[in-house]
């Protein structure tokens, strides 16, 4: 009984710091230009098949294809910026809302159409297999990913605190018509946000495909989890997504395993109802 | 026609080289009779939907053309009671939900004007498409769906050829009977794990009544949600009952994650005994050697050709027209459009009323079908093929081998499966 509760909270810290990348991602556009990207999760989706192409096609491993990943997903980001989102920027907030909606379902159905609707797994990547730590069962991807999730956030929040340009994106986030009166060029810090998200949700697509499968609709709950956890971090705060991605990782792993899995998501998105009503802004929100 | 201008001349052959194009599709439409086919096209079973999809299109192409198969209407072209009319295939897309199964059940109805329906390969679906054709007093012959509750309804216009849960589940504790009777294996306790949706909880419930009338004891019984992102704490629960035998019920996606996680988290039970996903197209090129030994139920093998040339036959039509071998699934739609043009043939009419006459007095000896069947005849109250039954495939080396019945078994099942740590 013991062990087994020990191997949940491993598994909950596992997956929980792989949603918080994800979702740093989305918190991150969130914050600097108040657009919901509805595309998040197809956006992991295609990283994840970037990392599965540069394996089988050019027999490059996960491990390596993250900056890959990264660089194609911010470029796929701040493209999408550049031509779709911000035009409708001026108009009403609702077209915002459709627009990445649209992408959302043209980037799933475009990737139905260029690699079928099946299911992939990279067969064997460098890291497999499990390490047995006493009675808890550890898987050697996960388990990297994990740590390379944590890594990454730390960096991001490292780079937005240390940096002129971090600097300015936060300026942005705090107050557009400020930061622009500063000097800032604030188009240029939106596609870069735009494209900085977009590669963190690339690297957890890099890290994802080291373990899990592959196909075109794989973004969806991941999707919607991620933003679950923006909500609850509170909007735009990246440590509040960190830390609410670990508590949606244990919310989900240890209810299912006391409760009943059946109900796990339900008991995600309960937490998540319960955290607004108590604190509407979210965990670390102002 | 003496004065033949080189204009006229071009006009003239462009008109006849047009002309086969035009009149035999004007003829064709008068003589086209149309069915919609309800299928997860796209959508998390998109994968899925593509192999129903290949089925029925195989079994279109042999019911409109002629071929020497000892199946339904083969040998004619097109529908023979209607003067050789040609079937045409609707398609509707259902991607996965029932809301727009039913939905696209009355578009293909209403719009299309289809004369019977059949689809839709997930039991949600089809329930909520069933009862919308219904309504609309349209004939609906199911080869796909199992879930247990479609057929006792007591729907007049619904048929289902292929088997039932509640008759795969049975052939599951069967096995297990034949196993500790006949190889002298030790099993007592059973695990049940299943998805929530109509297909998993009805195979769930089905699953405790049969463990308690045959005495299993059931030490865990586990629901989840489909689509997860992660499934280490239903594993947990598993391996914390550990249990002599898995029982499970599942879409495709959520195999391959548990199989991923068992092997992860080191669950040995001494067999699992499985439904649907584990034996979908997608699920071994996914997950390769890692599916050994768990075992599926099967309407259809391909080493059932062994003993029936004619799955073989079809299978190797199959695999000419798409480059890849038969699936179970494919196999399964593949038989709805056979049962439905024979009933129409001998309605000889397109009415409603008269399909369903004619598909309650259907009759098709068993040699007509690419299963291990009797033959295919509806109960006169459920409507359900009397004759429907499965069979157990184990997965060896990558492949799915006929293993029970163990009379008609391609290979000896191989029992208690290998502990994770063991294998290669």
């Amino acid at each position: 009984m013991a062990d087994q509760l020990l191997q949940q909270v491993v598994n909950s810290l596992l997956i929980g710091s792989v949603y918080a990348l994800v979702a740093i991602g989305l918190t991150l556009i969130w914050g600097v230009m108040n657009v919901l990207n509805f595309a998040h999760g197809d956006f992991l989706m295609i990283g994840m098949f970037i990392s599965f192409w540069c394996y089988t096609l050019l027999k490059m491993d996960p491990l390596f294809s993250i900056p890959v990943c990264a660089a194609a997903l911010f470029l796929l980001g701040a493209g999408i910026y550049r031509f779709i989102i911000s035009k409708v920027m001026k108009g009403p907030g609702l077209a915002q809302l459709v627009v990445t909606f649209g992408v959302s379902i043209f980037l799933a159905n475009l990737a139905v159409m260029l690699w079928t609707p099946d299911f992939r797994l990279i067969e064997k990547p460098l890291l497999s297999g499990t390490w047995s730590l006493g009675s808890v069962q550890l898987s050697i991807p996960k388990f990297v990913a994990s740590v390379g999730s944590v890594v990454v956030s730390a960096a991001v929040l490292l780079f937005l605190k240390k940096t002129r340009t971090g600097k300015a994106i936060l300026a942005v986030e705090m107050n557009r018509d400020a930061a622009q009166l500063m000097g800032i060029n604030t188009e240029k810090i939106n596609s870069l946000s735009f494209g900085l998200g977009s590669a963190l949700v690339g690297i957890a697509g890099a890290f994802l495909s080291m373990y899990y499968y592959i196909y075109p609709q794989v973004g969806g709950l991941f999707g919607l989890i991620s933003f679950c956890i923006v909500a609850l971090g509170g909007f735009g705060s990246i440590e509040g997504a960190f830390i609410a991605g670990i508590l949606i990782g244990l919310v989900q792993t240890l209810g299912g395993y006391f409760f009943d899995p059946a109900y796990k998501y339900a008991l995600v998105f309960l937490v998540y109802l319960i955290t607004v009503w108590i604190r509407p802004q979210g965990l670390m929100g102002s | 026609m003496g004065n033949l201008t080189r204009r006229n001349f071009v006009i003239g052959g462009g008109a006849l080289a047009l002309s086969p194009l035009i009149v035999p599709r004007a003829f064709a439409q008068a003589k086209t009779i149309k069915i919609g086919a309800l299928y997860p096209l796209t959508g998390n079973l998109a994968s899925t939907g593509l192999d129903n999809r290949r089925g029925v299109e195989l079994a279109v192409e042999i019911i409109n053309g002629k071929y020497d198969l000892n199946l339904p209407l083969a040998r004619t072209e097109g529908i023979p009671g209607l003067g050789g009319a040609k079937l045409e295939v609707v398609w509707a897309d259902t991607k996965g939900e029932p809301k727009n199964g039913q939905a696209e059940a009355e578009r293909v109805v209403t719009q299309d004007h289809v004369v019977g329906i059949i689809g839709a390969y997930q039991s949600s679906v089809t329930k909520v498409a069933s009862q919308a054709t219904e309504r609309l007093k349209v004939p609906y012959v199911c080869s796909d769906a199992s879930s247990p509750t479609l057929t006792e309804r007591g729907l007049k216009y619904f048929f289902r050829v292929s088997p039932h849960d509640g008759i795969f589940a049975h052939d599951q504790f069967r096995f297990l009977k034949d196993l500790e009777a006949q190889k002298k294996q030790k099993v007592q306790t059973v695990a049940v794990l299943y998805e929530n949706t109509e297909f998993g909880s009805n195979v769930g419930k089905e699953d405790l009544r049969y463990a308690q009338e045959y005495g299993y004891k059931v030490v865990a019984d586990i629901s989840y949600t489909n689509n997860a992102t992660d499934v280490t704490s239903e594993v947990g629960r598993l391996i914390k009952a550990s249990p002599d035998v898995l029982l499970h019920a599942s879409y495709i996606t959520d195999a391959i994650l548990f199989t991923k996680t068992f092997k992860e988290m080191g669950f040995n039970p001494k067999g699992m005994l499985t439904m649907a996903g584990y034996i979908e197209p997608g699920y071994l090129p996914a997950i390769k050697a890692d599916g050994n030994f768990i075992i599926v139920r099967s309407t259809f093998a391909l080493d059932l050709a062994k003993k029936k040339p004619l799955v073989g036959q079809v299978a190797d039509l199959f695999k000419k027209k798409y480059g890849i071998e038969m699936s179970e699934n494919a196999a399964r739609s593949f038989m709805a459009p056979f049962v439905l043009a024979e009933a129409i043939s001998r309605a000889k009419s397109t009415d409603a009323e008269a399909i369903v006459k004619a598909l309650q007095g259907t009759n098709i000896p068993g040699d007509q079908v690419i299963y291990p069947w009797k033959g295919i005849q509806f109960d006169p109250k459920t409507q359900q093929n009397v004759h429907a039954t499965g069979t157990l495939v184990q997965i060896q080396d990558q492949k799915y081998l006929t293993v029970w019945p163990f009379e008609s078994a391609a290979a000896d099942v191989v029992w208690p499966l290998p502990a994770w740590k063991s294998r290669k």
